[in-house]
């Protein structure tokens, strides 16, 4: 199904704020962040939070990678769920923006994590609720794909797929790496997708950056499964030095590195 | 509440019991879903879920995830019971819940089977050993340790009318188990319960082995040493005035439970009362840290010197040095 050329406009806009978003952030708060694995979600968050994700919406969107909340912190920012100014407490001391989502409903902040392997089963628990009161809505839930060795997010596999939970959609955000450098085969984007299809998910694959792509993906709904995007991603997208090096899945951007990288976006 | 009932109630033991008081908050309560890992059998669910299978859901063998879908259907304003047994959530869900119920403060209810020594010839790997100590570091994290079915009942009510956050309800005993309660009396959150108002000394317990204290309590009567019983029942938060005016008055304080030396009640009171313990003879009956034998629950009691008898000699000896 192809988009609108508006459409697709819009989500190329918000990706690139997002984007711009992800760096400033990083770089004013002047300690290390999650770069690299907040831009392998970009041009995913873009499309969930133009089209699906609105302010006390019934869509709800879980970041299980709870590392990946420099990403989701500027989605916020750019749709205006969160002010500058709160944006600027980012990583400050004292402040509920850190490296991981802290719950803050009213700022579009719908769980705490950082434990990995946690998000899917929480999620399923709101698509559990949404079904037995009929509520309309999609519970969208981004997994990184190290995190997929957790064997709780396994667990939660088989339940949705018992319940029903049609109205629960799955994100893999799909880099090959991990915090210790490329993640190992049996995780790696071809057999996650054998692993979801076995646990008898509706799953979908495609390329995590394509806007079109994703647009369709998210729009999937199967009659009675879960359905799951494993989406391949590259880790620092659009960041030419940071792309697949795994020193910037943690680390801290200089004057210098920062205003390269923003010339590169 | 006769004492016909309540003998029943002993009879059929905590776990059935729990299903069946589970049957009445179900009547009440619209927004209710009850959940098991595989153990809504062994929690006396079968009627309950018979009842309302829209409350009720199985989710399998799998503690973790158990943790999280509770926590999805908390923040959606369900009122939420789990139930599992003792170990396996509250050590290997053990972050999970933190996450969950700490954390992001989901009030879930768990309901925790077959703590203590409870499950007999299961072994060590099914005990309750130190699942209070585990669970008391969540902060918010409510712990309650009924003694006997009636204050199951009241403690499970008050959670379902309330707005308490999450909580850890550890059930002790086996059907059979002596009654603590023997008429109906008043449950109030957080206010532990004095159980007999003796002068001689201070025993201070919680959970199901106040039946062997009350036996113990009987035999030392005869030996005319009166003791004083609170039944701590809310280990957290705890009522630190109304326990201090007691502890100050007694020389002699004795702290029984049916759990590991360390993280207990034990803890918990030498931890809050520290200053208040120094000039007393303190003495405590718990388990050992270390994995015990197997054996039936009335063999482990003993074995532990937490049987009614024991406890009596225990207390005897202390009293005389």
């Amino acid at each position: 199904m192809k988009i609108k050329k508006d459409n697709l406009k819009k989500y190329s806009l918000l990706s690139s704020q997002i984007r711009e978003t992800i760096l400033k952030a990083s770089f004013e708060c002047n300690e290390r962040t999650h770069i690299g694995g907040a831009l392998s979600m970009v041009e995913i968050l873009a499309v969930l939070y133009e089209n699906y994700i609105k302010k006390n919406g019934l869509n709800k969107f879980i970041l299980s990678k709870g590392h990946g909340f420099l990403g989701l912190l500027s989605a916020l920012y750019c749709k205006k769920f969160i002010s500058k100014k709160k944006l600027s407490s980012f990583q400050k001391n004292g402040s509920e923006l850190i490296a991981h989502p802290i719950v803050d409903i009213k700022n579009g902040i719908e769980s705490s994590n950082g434990s990995l392997g946690q998000g899917l089963s929480f999620a399923s628990g709101i698509a559990l609720s949404y079904k037995k009161r009929k509520k309309k809505g999609k519970i969208f839930v981004l997994v990184g794909d190290g995190e997929c060795y957790e064997g709780s997010n396994w667990e939660a596999a088989i339940t949705a797929t018992e319940l029903n939970l049609n109205n629960l959609f799955l994100i893999v955000d799909c880099n090959n790496f991990q915090n210790d450098g490329k993640i190992n085969k049996q995780m790696n984007w071809s057999n996650l997708v054998k692993k979801w299809k076995g646990f008898g998910w509706n799953t979908i694959k495609g390329d995590g950056h394509n806007l079109q792509t994703i647009s369709n993906a998210l729009k999937k709904i199967h009659k009675n499964k879960p359905t799951v995007f494993l989406a391949k991603t590259t880790k620092g997208k659009g960041v030419k030095f940071m792309e697949r090096n795994n020193d910037w899945h943690h680390n801290r951007l200089t004057k210098n590195l920062y205003l390269q990288a923003l010339k590169q976006i | 509440m006769n004492n016909k009932i309540l003998s029943q109630w002993s009879r059929m033991g905590p776990r059935a019991m729990f299903g069946q008081f589970m049957i009445d908050i179900g009547k009440k309560n619209k927004d209710l879903m009850v959940i098991s890992a595989d153990l809504g059998r062994s929690s006396g669910l079968d009627r309950f879920k018979a009842a309302f299978p829209n409350k009720y859901l199985s989710v399998g063998i799998c503690e973790q995830n158990l943790i999280g879908i509770a926590s999805g259907l908390a923040r959606e304003g369900y009122k939420v019971f789990i139930t599992s047994f003792a170990p396996f959530l509250s050590m290997r869900a053990s972050e999970h819940i933190r996450m969950n119920l700490g954390y992001m403060k989901h009030p879930v209810n768990i309901v925790a089977l077959g703590s203590g020594l409870s499950m007999g010839f299961l072994g060590n790997s099914h005990f309750g050993l130190e699942d209070v100590s585990i669970m008391r570091t969540i902060p918010g994290l409510k712990i309650f340790s009924p003694a006997d079915s009636l204050e199951l009942k009241k403690i499970l009510f008050d959670l379902s009318n309330n707005k308490r956050g999450p909580s850890y309800v550890r059930l002790t005993g086996i059907p059979g188990s002596p009654i603590v309660y023997e008429k109906d009396y008043k449950y109030k959150f957080k206010k532990p319960n004095i159980l007999s108002n003796g002068k001689d000394c201070l025993i201070l317990s919680t959970g199901s082995v106040l039946g062997q204290v009350k036996v113990a309590s009987k035999l030392l009567k005869k030996s005319k040493i009166d003791p004083c019983i609170i039944n701590v029942h809310t280990l957290k938060p705890l009522n630190i005035p109304f326990l201090k005016k007691y502890i100050n008055n007694f020389k002699y304080i004795i702290t029984i439970e049916e759990h590991t030396i360390i993280g207990g009640l034990n803890s918990v009171l030498s931890q809050n009362f520290i200053s208040e313990f120094n000039n007393k003879k303190i003495f405590n009956i718990s388990l050992p840290d270390e994995f015990g034998p197997t054996g039936d629950y009335e063999y482990l009691l003993d074995y532990h010197g937490l049987s009614g008898k024991k406890i009596f000699r225990k207390i005897k000896n202390f009293l005389k040095n």
